[in-house]
């Protein structure tokens, strides 16, 4: 079904709400898909995202499994294999390292070691980054080491309908996905959901706010920030256009040259650590293929090279917030 | 499953109990301990301390095994293992200044070797194997302790530690508390197992089953391993049987998971309570002599209070601080950028 279709009826949805929804659609729509992880099923997981579920569709389809991030990924692959479409949740992305063994030896190269006679239409759901003030390593963001593992797809919604429509694709999908949702997004934003079976094609990216001036992209948490700082540049006369990714891989790299071409000035954001992020493949990527358009250096705003820090009273340093993205939009046009 | 005393404290094993003045040290122990889990919900509530996972109900789990241990031996404690690492000596105030998200509750004391606590589940349990190797190496006495929970036993750490422990003849000892939940998956969904202990055996290494709620009982055997261990006869792995009265952490709501009548009964079998009873009718403590104590308990942990308060906040360029022994260039240009930012 398209998104014009859809648009006739909606319903207002926080975005865990609408991930929830969108597992309650799938499970519903296809008997081979199964909801998996620690928590999940009694409790409805810790976001609540899968609230519900079990009672719905029984302890077969959606289970707790013991406390075992690679036996998770690792039975996901099996049920792969075997035909059914693994819906497994990490509880954390910062609790995703035990499993990354399966991850990196096996779910990304399956398709490609057996020439496609196999395939793992799994997703990873997992929440993700920092700005909600939680213990150690349960902020992380890991995504580029995923999108760095070949034969694996990394989709970040940043708003509900997009959670909702992401998802349904990224389970529909013949191959691995990895879903990262953003804590600080669960429930901070409310928005007009599609009802029914609603897609967001996995590969397109959004343009959030139109501009003629500086190309802003981001994806996730950082949605927002940059939507914060891109209203404020406004005032000042500055027209900041903004792209939210949706997914890294597969990489809109159209909608961003594009963008490029036209402003010529870019500002990357994310909350990951600085060194080997993929705000550098952005911008390397940038670099080969639009530096002719370019007017100002690439300015990447990002977390930094310390593992993300739990001290309430300073936290909010590491992650990018709005101030200094705009700091970085004054900089590329001052260039 | 070894007991030594029955919930009401009259004596049911045939082991030998400890002296009478180790009994008060543990029951002193066991009070500082709840004392903690107490006022930290009230701290919690009151915006004066972060989330923290209670432990209040599985003292005798924590400062038993703890308390089998010298100054010199390692501990490896989880998150919910504030217990065990006050036990072992953890200063109070350093212990709140970690779960008030300070960084002055993370550089570990000197004359301890205990780590922070651990948030990642089972990770640690490898580390506590190259400890005790490592103390093997320089041919010290010491041992290395670490704690897991039933849900962490699930983790394939939790087993490579075990099976590398009895390969390599490790002197460690393994504390598997089982308190039936991790989160919301009681055990009987975690493992189709139902003695933990009995693991020990696929690893050839002792497994010993111990009344968790029984201090007399979790410290004589935690004894006995830290013993073994010192005499070079290698690991064992001690599950202690207990309850999470409480919630998961103080922010979660168990009553999504679990009913009433899966708490039934764990009250009654209280660790605290249990000791004190058996303190009293053996003569060893007298309500005016248990009331000083509790005193003294409660003045200790305000003086700390105080002192924890009084640590200064962090400064924003202290996230940067402690990655390498020398800050990377990179890092050297990020400190600058926090500091000129701060400024701006
Ligand atoms: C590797 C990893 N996965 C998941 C989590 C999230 N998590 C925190 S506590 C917990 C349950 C732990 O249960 P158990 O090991 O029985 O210890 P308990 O909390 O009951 O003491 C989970 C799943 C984590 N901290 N680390």
């Amino acid at each position: 079904m398209t998104a014009t279709a859809a648009r006739t009826e909606t319903r207002t949805m926080t975005m865990v709400a609408a991930i929830n929804d969108a597992l309650d659609i799938a499970l519903q729509q296809d008997d081979a898909v199964h909801i998996f992880g620690e928590d999940v099923g009694v409790m409805g997981g810790v976001f609540r995202a899968t609230d519900g579920l079990q009672a719905r569709y029984g302890a077969e389809r959606v289970f707790d499994t013991p406390l075992a991030e690679a036996a998770i990924v690792g039975m996901g692959i099996g049920m792969g294999l075997a035909g059914l479409k693994p819906v497994a949740e990490i509880q954390f992305a910062g609790f995703l390292y035990p499993a990354l063994d399966q991850v990196l030896s096996h779910l990304g190269r399956y398709r490609h070691r057996t020439r496609s006679r196999y395939h793992l239409p799994m997703v990873v759901r997992a929440p993700y980054g920092g700005g909600v003030h939680t213990p150690e390593q349960h902020a992380d963001s890991p995504e580029a080491i995923l999108a760095h593992t070949p034969g694996i797809k990394v989709v970040i919604p940043s708003t509900p309908a997009d959670a909702k429509g992401l998802l349904l694709s990224a389970i529909n999908d013949p191959d691995p996905v990895f879903f990262f949702e953003a804590i600080k997004l669960y429930r901070s934003v409310k928005e007009d959901v599609p009802v029914g079976d609603y897609r967001v094609p996995l590969g397109k990216a959004r343009i959030v706010t139109v501009g003629d001036d500086v190309t802003v992209i981001c994806y996730g948490g950082m949605v927002e920030v940059a939507q914060k700082a891109a209203a404020a540049a406004k005032t000042a006369g500055i027209g900041v256009e903004v792209i939210d990714l949706r997914t890294l891989v597969p990489l809109d790299t159209d909608t961003i040259l594009a963008s490029v071409q036209k402003t010529g000035r870019v500002v990357v954001v994310t909350e990951a650590p600085r060194t080997g992020g993929f705000h550098s493949e952005i911008s390397a990527t940038i670099a080969e293929e639009a530096i002719e358009f370019l007017r100002a250096p690439i300015i990447r705003v990002t977390g930094f090279d310390a593992p993300y820090p739990p001290f309430t009273a300073i936290e909010d340093v590491y992650r990018p917030n709005a101030v200094r993205v705009a700091r970085a939009i004054k900089a590329a046009m001052g260039y | 499953m070894f007991q030594l005393i029955a919930p009401d404290g009259t004596v049911t094993g045939a082991g030998e109990l400890p002296d009478p003045e180790t009994r008060l040290r543990l029951y002193h122990q066991m009070r500082r301990a709840r004392h903690f889990d107490e006022r930290g919900w009230v701290l919690y509530r009151q915006g004066r301390l972060g989330v923290f996972p209670p432990f209040g109900g599985m003292e005798a789990s924590q400062v038993g095994t703890a308390a089998a241990l010298s100054a010199d031996d390692w501990l490896f404690p989880t998150y919910r293992d504030t217990g065990a690492a006050l036990t072992l000596g953890l200063p109070i105030a350093r212990t709140l200044a970690y779960w008030r998200t300070s960084p002055h509750g993370w550089s570990m004391p000197e004359n301890l070797k205990v780590l922070p606590f651990y948030i990642p589940i089972a990770t640690q349990y490898p580390h506590a194997v190259g400890a005790a190797l490592a103390e093997k190496r320089k041919g010290t006495k010491n041992v290395a302790m670490a704690y897991i929970g039933d849900g962490g036993s699930s983790e394939g750490d939790f087993h490579e530690a075990l099976n590398f422990a009895g390969a390599l003849d490790a002197p460690c000892v393994f504390i598997l508390q089982n308190n039936g939940w991790a989160i919301s998956v009681p055990t009987r969904t975690q493992t189709k197992a139902t003695n933990l202990s009995r693991r020990a055996e696929g690893y050839g290494i002792p497994g010993v089953r111990v009344d968790g709620n029984d201090v007399l009982a979790t410290y004589h055997v935690t004894r006995e391993a830290v013993e073994r261990a010192r005499r070079g006869e290698g690991p064992t792995l001690i599950e202690t049987v207990t309850y999470r009265v409480k919630p998961h952490t103080v922010a979660d709501d168990p009553s999504r998971y679990r009913t009433d009548a899966d708490n039934e009964g764990w009250d009654a079998k209280d660790p605290v309570l249990r000791l004190k009873a058996h303190l009293m009718n053996e003569g060893l403590m007298t309500e005016d002599s248990e009331a000083a104590l509790l005193k003294e308990v409660a003045d200790e942990f305000e003086a700390a209070l105080q002192e924890a308060d009084a640590y200064p906040d962090p400064q924003p360029a202290e996230i940067l601080d402690h990655v390498f022994a020398e800050p990377t260039p990179q890092l050297r240009r990020q400190r600058e950028q926090i500091l000129s930012e701060e400024n701006a």
